[in-house]
């Protein structure tokens, strides 16, 4: 019916069902609470116009009506919240085995990452119906990684690693836009995602690539001389690496944090921030030494010395989602 | 109650007493600086709609054709800047509240006349400040400012336009100040609390949100300055500081600032709903705490600005949870301003026609904002047209359409003319309807997922791009009329009667215009405020 003037856009992910039902439950209790306020007043307005000689009746107030039409409207705004923070919730909890995609934003393009190693710009290729994490970060200032059609969203800081996922359910092309206001170009930073069936998505990952991004890492890894410290048996002069993503790390002045990719990232820039207990602060920083890109590399390749098979995170879904996420940073920090 | 009074051009009033340029420029009179401050914020106010309409032209079409990117950003940076900082949160209080606050309370001025003259130099500074950022070349970071893009990116005049805001800020705060200090200290006797007019009340708690608010502002602005030219690491993470540390900053006072925009504005309908519909405002109580709990509320909501912004979860869980409890007194309101017209005897002024136009977008606003504070539906929209319709509705729909009814309503209290009533209410028609046609195709192209800031958009959002760009056009005729015919009964309006409406409130009490000191004698309340029953039944003289 409304094919040529849509009210809202493609439906292509599984949050997107979830947010449109959450929106059309609030159309109609907005446009009852309109409708509502519209018919009393016009109706108010008509009856009770000035007519001569008959005067207004004097009515002080009601408390039962002042009560009412406080307790309703909250009990209606709980509801809502509720149903928001549900909706919220699941769009904001990566599944643990979800495929990770690392994203490079800067002025004015998107750098894309396979785990596999495949690169891209401007443009996402993924399968229907897997899970896809997205590990993001910005080269310069801030900005927003927003594809309308799966309702999502989710800004992306210089600094840190910011997440989101997606499962997307219908093959197409559909745009992707950066939402936050990031300088001249910010309307020219957009771009798309493909979304392929499984067999098509295949045979488009058999192209070219430098091999996966843990082992550019590894490559990385040995470069910068981590591995002279970082040894695989605990004798280094750095903690040993091995397993150590995603689990809880004791450090020296007591607290507790998970190894997540923000903490890694923060170790390797600034290692001084957080010493592992039993260990000497005597690392280096990293800070210039290494690119967004290759950084990306090492977090993937740290990840690896966790992980039987290659794609699957073990606990760090949960860990990125939610401690992530806090507003300060050293937000590995589990309090 | 009809006045005993006619035409009274003889009579001495603030306006005839003293003439000469110097005679406004030092003035400490309550009125004079309302109406410095009306020319003033005018002048601003034409400023900013003609960026508007500068935007509005370039997104006709989906490409970017008649202005270059850069242009564009700095143009809806300044239509931004100059709209709230040198329109918005000034208009009311300022303009409305500085001419009345003292009257309806039966003073003769505000407690610290000098000061409040101070206030509108530091406004004028402020405004002069703006002015010569933007003709030197203007800022592009959008009203937000937001870091590391202000502080290392841009090379635009970010520390001259903070300068501006940081001063103008001040006038701001001063004002709120004098108006705590007059409410409380300088009421007539009887005057009591409970009293008050409701328009009182608003500017109280509105006063409340500037003092404490505006500060954090100038501090906000200061630290920018700081990064920008020292490279003292507060916000860039490249040397050392944090980006969200901003954001927290600056929605803490400019979520507040809203409040400061439509709390004034709820005052004046609240004036205009009673006198027009000749009753005392259902639920007088609640109307005045439901001003106060929103200032109060107000301050514990800014984040919900950040719910994509990379806070944890469970912040925003604690801050959609406290933007659905403001919503509640601002539900309250609303639900009174229906009851009141119950049983009334209602006509349909100018005036009125502007408090009917404010409850009709004020509560989609408000009930669009019910969208925005709802987690999972946030997400999708936030950052898109859809917040930018929100916040039109709210703050143009509400603080504007009640600016412009309050401004109608005491016209003829401040200029002592009458304005014409036919041209009045077409204006009031055509304003509400142009801008229903400029922001509500914007909710849909949010939800579509246009995001805003966009100076050229795909081609499948055009249609609704066009429908709000003629919108504005109706809309920018709407602004224009009342400018003329305001203009032209300064000097061939019929003049006023003292009280034309027939209104309660003290301010309805003396000459038209009034004199310097506004009453010849102190008055004596013996009244509820909003005693239209007495001012209405037959055979009394009415309250005085």
């Amino acid at each position: 019916m409304f094919d040529n003037f849509p009210l809202w856009p493609d439906r292509a992910s599984s949050t997107a069902g979830n947010v449109d039902a959450l929106y059309i439950f609030l159309l109609i209790v907005s446009g009852l609470m309109t409708l509502l306020i519209f018919i009393a007043v016009v109706y108010f307005a008509a009856r009770y116009r000035r007519r001569r000689g008959v005067l207004a009746e004097q009515i002080e107030g009601s408390i039962p009506l002042e009560l009412t039409w406080s307790i309703i409207p909250l009990g209606v705004f709980l509801v809502i919240f509720a149903w928001g923070a549900v909706v919220y919730f699941k769009s904001r909890t990566p599944p643990r085995d979800a495929t990770e995609v690392y994203v490079v934003a800067k002025q004015w393009m998107w750098k894309l990452e396979h785990a596999e190693g495949q690169r891209e710009i401007n443009e996402l290729h993924v399968p229907v119906g897997r899970d896809v994490k997205l590990i993001m970060t910005s080269q310069d200032v801030i900005h927003s990684f927003y594809v309308p059609a799966f309702r999502m969203k989710q800004d992306v800081l210089p600094g840190r690693y910011t997440v989101e996922w997606f499962r997307a359910t219908k093959p197409g092309t559909y745009h992707l836009f950066c939402a936050e206001y990031c300088g001249t170009q910010h309307s020219g930073m957009i771009g798309s995602i493909v979304v392929m069936e499984p067999a098509q998505f295949e045979a488009w990952m058999s192209g070219g690539t430098t091999g996966p991004l843990s082992a550019t890492g590894e490559k990385i890894f040995a470069e910068l001389g981590c591995v002279t410290c970082h040894r695989a048996d605990s004798q280094g002069r750095g903690p040993s690496l091995q397993g150590v993503f995603g689990k809880p790390v004791l450090l020296e002045d007591g607290r507790t944090v998970t190894a997540d990719e923000n903490y890694v990232r923060e170790s390797i820039l600034d290692p001084g921030a957080k010493i592992v207990n039993g260990f000497k602060p005597v690392m280096p920083t990293f800070q210039g030494l290494v690119s967004e890109e290759q950084l990306n590399a090492l977090v993937a390749y740290v990840k690896s010395l966790s992980n039987s098979g290659s794609g699957g995170m073990k606990a760090n879904a949960a860990a990125v989602a939610v401690p992530n996420a806090a507003p300060a940073k050293g937000s590995q920090v589990n309090q | 109650m009809p006045m005993p009074n006619g035409p009274q051009g003889e009579r001495e009033n603030y306006l005839n007493k003293e003439y000469g340029v110097g005679s406004w420029l030092f003035t400490t009179d309550h009125k004079r600086i309302a109406l410095l401050y009306l020319m003033s914020i005018t002048f601003f106010f034409f400023i900013g709609g003609f960026f508007a309409l500068l935007i509005r032209l370039e997104l006709l079409t989906p490409v970017g054709d008649l202005v270059q990117a850069d242009t564009y950003n700095k143009l809806f940076t300044m239509h931004g800047m100059v709209m709230v900082f040198f329109f918005l949160i000034p208009s009311i209080p300022a303009v409305l509240g500085n001419f009345l606050v003292p009257m309806m309370i039966g003073a003769k001025d505000l407690a610290f006349p000098r000061v409040n003259l101070l206030s509108w130099y530091l406004y004028i500074i402020g405004g002069a400040l703006m002015l010569h950022c933007m003709l030197t070349g203007g800022v592009d970071t959008g009203w937000t400012f937001y870091t590391p893009f202000s502080t290392a990116f841009t090379n635009t005049k970010i520390v001259e336009a903070g300068l501006a805001i940081f001063v103008a800020g001040f006038s701001s705060i001063l004002t709120g100040l004098n108006f705590v200090v007059t409410i409380h200290r300088m009421r007539a006797p009887g005057m009591t609390w409970s009293r008050l007019p409701l328009f009182i009340w608003a500017h109280y708690a509105t006063s409340i949100i500037q003092i404490l608010g505006t500060p954090v502002i100038a501090i906000t602005i200061v630290l920018v300055a700081v990064e920008r030219t020292l490279h003292l690491g507060i916000f860039d993470p490249k040397l050392g500081g944090d980006p969200l540390l901003f954001q927290h900053l600056f929605w803490f006072y400019s979520h507040p600032a809203v409040y400061i925009m439509i709390l004034p504005s709820m005052g004046v309908v609240t004036e205009i709903f009673a006198c027009f519909s000749r009753k005392r405002i259902f639920g007088y109580s609640f109307v005045a705490f439901s001003s106060i709990a929103i200032a109060v509320f107000g301050f514990l909501v800014w984040a919900h600005h950040m719910f994509v912004a990379g806070i944890s979860v469970y912040a925003a869980l604690v801050f959609s949870l406290l933007s659905y409890a403001v919503a509640v007194p601002s539900a309250v309101k609303v639900f009174n301003w229906t009851a009141t017209l119950y049983k009334g005897s209602i006509r349909y002024d100018a005036p009125m026609l502007y408090a009917f136009g404010f409850l009709g977008l004020f509560t989609i606003g408000g009930l669009t904002g019910l969208f925005l504070a709802a987690l999972g539906i946030d997400v999708h929209v936030t950052d898109t047209y859809f917040v930018v319709a929100h916040f039109h509705y709210i703050m143009v729909g509400g603080a504007l359409m009640g600016y412009l009814g309050g401004l109608h309503f005491w016209w003829p209290k401040i200029s002592g003319r009458l304005y014409p009533e036919g041209w009045a209410r077409l204006a009031a028609l055509i304003v509400f309807l142009g801008f229903n046609l400029t922001f509500f195709p914007q909710f849909i192209l949010g939800y579509m997922g246009m995001p805003r800031r966009y100076y050229q958009y795909p081609p499948e959002f055009q249609v609704l791009n066009v429908l709000s760009t003629a919108g504005a056009t109706v809309l920018g005729v709407g602004y224009l009329l009342p400018m003329i015919y305001f203009l032209w009964s300064m000097r061939y309006g019929k003049p006023a009667p003292d009280n034309p409406w027939n209104a309660a409130g003290l301010e309805w009490q003396t000459a038209s215009p009034p004199t310097t000191f506004n009453f010849e004698e102190e008055p004596v309340v013996t009244w509820e405020a909003y005693n239209y029953d007495e001012l209405d039944a037959p055979q009394t003289g009415g309250a005085i």
